[in-house]
């Protein structure tokens, strides 16, 4: 718990003093935002058309900082740190992950009020949209940290969690978009299988949860 | 040492893939809606089901390696899914055959199980560069063995969501107008799935004998010293 | 005498080349031993191997009455380590990178504080310890690196080439922090014989074919 927390707590200071992966991340997501405006040639969106647009494009920008995730790490020697110390190296998959999760949710703070603005007529999608992505970015955190930790450590690295990490989550991105169609419904949101595709997605979350926890300890030997 | 017992299974292969071959052509009766290009379910689909199984395989054999450390495990591992890409290939180009034939589209999205196929298929391509981005064999046998382990948790999940996905409700292979597959159609399936399996195995035995071979040639050049031909491949594990 | 480390017939081999061969020595408790050789004799492998960061090809490896790899979890804390790589973040301060250590180390709270302000001032550090690592030159960055390999107190020190990018004063200050003495075990690589052997208690010769030659040293026996 405690390697955890500091480990958390290094990784959030960094991002605080640099900004390196927030601001890159939030401004690629309002910028595909109009990209889709003009190839779409649409101003308002709803139901499969704006599920589609506002997953789609978390999704590359949470690429984005899924790149960045184990730099340090791998740069500036942290890795060997880490494994020198007296702690469960599990505790740096969770908080890198936790980190990831952080990271995201500033992002779809901005990024979906600017989808909002921009495309949406009312603001009632939200509330649950937010119970869609917390357990959306929980499962993106955990896939995504264990690619990421591995394409950390080979060439081409910035082409490799692309690569992998896109196939590895569609069943969560088809979950997300499942139950954000209703929500987004140009009438109003609606709930059809919410319950459902919830569960889908809390069962990704619990299945990648428990295989980066249990190869963990065998990525970072050498 | 592998190639033990691969002509046996190469023989009985043989004969299994020519009995289920007569069985499809002569035995099993035309289906009334689609007719003849209907018997491309017979290979379409024991394909798929092996490949599926290869994968799954594959990720087996990676959770041996990294709790024993042991290469083989790695180079089974490899090998399952090499295999099993191949077959996959073959159930994507059978498949867009039989949607043509069933629908009159190479591609159709409404067939949830080709959807799915489809995506599983796209990740384990990811395999081969995943491998080759990977420079230190060591590592790269583990981090191959984690993408095994986790892509194979990844194919139920991927089926499900996918299945769910799909709104529209399609006449599942196993049902026809009564609902059942009649007996001579679930003879001729059996045989072709079991021609296919073997198929399966003789294929990855046969590649395993081959590198083990030619692990040996190598390590015989090393202790004469004598230079080694070419490059080896830098993804392929060696086995010893 | 209590031996610390145990070595016999080690072998790493990288692919088809060996960078260790059939090395062997012991050390006793409170020892020195000096490493030298030319660049690729595997100075680096055989430190890295001692410290657990790396695995043993063959041979047997006992650091601390603990066998490796198979006991190699124990040893974590209780081994301190300088590498090439000084080991620490570039955009946090020189004192949060010695906290997190700490931390990592289970040392916390105003332990921490006042082991980490000794330290500073030990290594004549105490002005700049509050300016980001990037913004330090590499002599500095090496002092800094010091302290964060003696901050938890380990029973060994493994110093790959420890007076690297330090002036005269600050090989000072690292003698007094990682030198012999108060019954320090060490083992230290170095390019520099002349400055390093009068303190061996013994000498390792490694060649670039991986094979080791034993030498006493010229330590005055205490």
């Amino acid at each position: 718990m405690n390697a955890f927390a500091a480990i958390l707590g290094k990784d959030l200071r960094a991002e605080l003093r640099t900004l390196q992966s927030l601001p890159a991340m939030t401004l690629f997501a309002v910028t595909t935002f109009v990209i889709f405006r003009f190839g779409l040639d649409r101003t308002s969106l709803s139901g499969s058309l704006a599920s589609g647009v506002l997953w789609t494009t978390l999704l590359f920008a949470a690429v984005l900082g899924i790149n960045r995730l184990f730099v340090a790490e791998r740069e500036e020697g942290g890795f060997d740190a880490i494994r020198l110390a007296p702690i469960d190296r599990t505790a740096l998959f969770a908080a890198k992950a936790a980190a990831l999760v952080v990271y995201l949710l500033v992002l779809e703070a901005i990024a979906v009020v600017a989808f909002a603005f921009f495309f949406l007529d009312s603001a009632a999608a939200l509330p649950p949209l937010l119970a869609v992505m917390l357990l959306a970015d929980l499962g993106l955190a955990f896939a995504g940290t264990l690619i990421s930790s591995m394409a950390v450590n080979s060439r081409a690295r910035d082409l490799l969690v692309p690569l992998v990490l896109l196939p590895l989550v569609v069943p969560l991105m088809i979950a997300a978009t499942g139950a954000s169609e209703p929500l987004l419904a140009a009438g109003g949101p609606g709930y059809e299988r919410f319950g459902t595709w919830l569960a889908v997605l809390a069962l990704y979350d619990l299945i990648f949860g428990l295989l980066g926890y249990a190869v963990f300890d065998f990525l970072l030997e050498d | 040492m592998y190639g033990k017992g691969l002509r046996p299974l190469s023989i009985a292969t043989v004969a299994m893939l020519t009995l289920s071959l007569s069985l499809v052509f002569f035995y099993a009766p035309l289906d009334a809606d689609q007719g003849f290009i209907q018997k491309i379910f017979y290979i379409h689909v024991p394909l798929a089901i092996t490949a599926l199984i290869g994968f799954v395989v594959g990720g087996v054999f990676a959770i041996l390696h990294l709790r024993s450390g042991d290469s083989r495990w790695d180079a089974y591992s490899y090998v399952s899914i090499h295999m099993s890409v191949i077959f996959g290939v073959a159930v994507l180009i059978t498949g867009g055959i039989w949607a043509k034939a069933s629908w009159g589209h190479w591609w159709v999205w409404d067939e949830p199980t080709l959807v799915s196929f489809l995506i599983v298929f796209l990740l384990y391509a990811t395999y081969y560069p995943f491998r080759y981005a990977i420079e230190d064999r060591d590592r790269q046998a583990r981090y191959a063995s984690v993408f095994a382990i986790a892509a194979g948790a990844f194919v139920p999940l991927n089926f499900m969501a996918v299945r769910m996905a799909e709104s529209l409700v399609h006449p599942r292979t196993f049902g026809t107008a009564n609902g059942g597959l009649p007996g001579e159609m679930m003879l001729t399936f059996l045989c072709c799935l079991t021609a296919i399996a073997l198929l399966w195995v003789t294929l990855v035995k046969f590649e395993l004998t081959a590198k083990s071979a030619s692990g040996q040639v190598k390590r015989l050049r090393r202790a004469l010293d004598a230079p080694a031909p070419g490059a080896s491949s830098r993804i392929a594990p060696e086995v010893s | 005498m209590t031996k610390a480390i145990e070595v016999n017939g080690l072998r790493r081999e990288y692919g088809e080349r060996a960078a260790l061969d059939w090395v062997g020595f012991e050390l006793g408790a409170g020892q020195s031993l000096v490493v030298l050789g030319p660049n690729g004799a595997g100075k680096t492998t055989l430190l890295r191997i001692l410290a657990t960061l790396l695995r043993p090809s063959g041979g047997e490896v006992r650091v601390l009455g603990c066998t490796l790899p198979s006991e190699a979890w124990k040893l974590r804390g209780r081994i301190g380590y300088l590498g090439h790589e000084p080991l620490l973040y570039r955009d946090l301060t020189g004192r949060e990178n010695l906290r997190f250590h700490a931390r990592l180390h289970g040392i916390r709270g105003e332990r921490a504080e006042a082991r980490i302000g000794e330290l500073l001032a030990a290594a004549g550090m105490e002005l700049r310890a509050d300016e980001r690592v990037a913004e330090l030159s590499a002599g500095m960055r090496q002092r800094l690196a010091i302290c964060r390999c003696v901050l938890h107190e380990p029973e060994l020190l493994l110093l790959d080439e420890p007076d690297s990018n330090l002036d005269a004063g600050g090989r000072e200050l690292a003698r007094a922090l990682i030198g012999p003495g108060a019954g320090r075990t060490r083992v230290v690589v170095t390019h520099d014989p002349e400055r390093a052997l009068p303190d061996a208690d013994l000498v390792l010769r490694l060649g670039v074919d991986g094979r080791a030659e034993l030498e006493p040293g010229r330590a005055v026996a205490a």
